[in-house]
């Protein structure tokens, strides 16, 4: 068990090694400047739907980069990433059956 | 039953992991999983609030979406850190694990602090929930005001949803707290506890909110007296990846709760 368990370091501090610290703080200014934008785009006047897709696009590509290089999912075993993340998004997408009856209470009203 | 049993001083044959990893980080996973449903859903609950209410009110002013904007850098800020601890973690550079895990907490203490700030001045404005404790000035003819009476859905998601988070960061920088210090940290942790809860008056939801600190003490207490140990380089990557995920779960909600409900002049 020990061996299997130093094997594991191992192989995570491997993959430490191979993307230094410039690639995370690349990672970071790349968050920082997604964020300003973000902000700048709240006061450009444009129509909801629009923003809210920018935004929540903008949102996506942050958690991605979190997802992958923060948490080092970009360096998993593909079979951990695509569990995981299939996983996870359908889960998330199945919560949207709730939405449509959003829609039908802003056209029909509460009863 | 007793003989299909290991004898306990003989070596046990392992398969090696389908993952790849170790236990610990796949336990850590299977939890931000489940929690991403937790915020999933109240995320969810937001928008759909949002959508059914035609009036749904847009009251952050600017100073408050700049506000918002410096938590925001300061989680990125700690990720960054973090995800140096880690990698001081797997090079066996003690010193500077601690001090970049020290740096993650105080920017997570700095986000607190801050979402607290924001709290205080929206409830003192009159954006409050039934459950919070009643200001002695009595009720305030404000904006936030009309908007709690109007559409009460607004602030009922948006103190669940923040609140939620908030107690997510602050249980964050307690487990960082203790594995960069182990025992050494109950004492702050109780030290802070006594600042949050006495230094915050008794009409603030802080004034009570801060017993999370001392429930997190007496837990950490016993986990640490049951287990002693010392944390590897392990145990600082799965506390990183809690950590990620309470960064990962704001980018979402700072868009879609301060950047959609922006005032715009």
């Amino acid at each position: 068990m020990e061996a299997f368990q130093e094997a594991i370091a191992e192989r995570v501090a491997e993959q430490h090694r191979h993307h230094g610290k410039s690639q995370f703080l690349w990672v970071w200014i790349a968050l920082l400047a997604m964020t300003a934008i973000e902000v700048y785009l709240t006061y450009q006047n444009m129509q909801p739907v629009r923003m809210l897709t920018i935004l929540m696009g903008l949102s996506l590509v942050k958690a991605a980069l979190i997802i992958g290089f923060f948490m080092h999912m970009k360096y998993e075993l593909s079979r951990m990433k695509w569990l995981t993340m299939c996983a996870l998004v359908a889960c998330l997408a199945l919560m949207m059956i709730f939405f449509p009856d959003a829609l039908r209470i802003l056209s029909l009203g509460v009863r | 039953m007793a003989e299909a049993t290991l004898p306990h001083e003989l070596p046990a044959v392992y398969e090696p992991s389908l993952f790849g990893t170790y236990s610990k980080k796949i336990g850590m996973w299977l939890f931000l999983l489940s929690d991403s449903l937790t915020f999933g859903a109240l995320l969810y609950a937001y928008s759909y609030g949002r959508i059914s209410t035609p009036n749904w009110p847009t009251p952050f002013h600017s100073e408050s979406i700049i506000n918002a904007t410096i938590m925001t850098a300061f989680l990125l800020t700690s990720s960054l850190t973090m995800v140096m601890a880690v990698r001081a973690a797997v090079f066996g550079n003690a010193k500077a694990q601690r001090l970049w895990l020290l740096a993650t907490m105080a920017c997570g203490i700095g986000f607190v602090v801050l979402h607290g700030r924001e709290w205080s001045k929206l409830i003192a404005e009159g954006l409050t929930l039934p459950v919070f404790p009643k200001l002695p000035g009595g009720e305030t003819s404000s904006e936030f005001a009309n908007v709690a009476k109007t559409v009460p859905q607004f602030p009922a998601t948006f103190f669940g949803l923040t609140g939620m988070h908030m107690l997510h960061v602050s249980l964050g920088v307690v487990y960082l707290g203790i594995i960069a210090l182990r025992r050494n940290f109950i004492p702050i942790l109780l030290i802070l506890w006594l600042a949050a809860w006495l230094g915050t008056p008794a009409t603030s939801p802080f004034h009570y909110g801060a017993h999370v600190l001392l429930v997190a003490a007496i837990v950490c207490s016993i986990v640490l007296w049951l287990k002693p140990k010392v944390y590897d380089a392990s145990d600082v990557e799965v506390a990183g990846l809690y950590w990620h995920f309470v960064d990962l779960v704001w980018m979402f909600i700072f868009p879609l709760v301060y950047l959609m409900s922006a005032k715009i002049l």
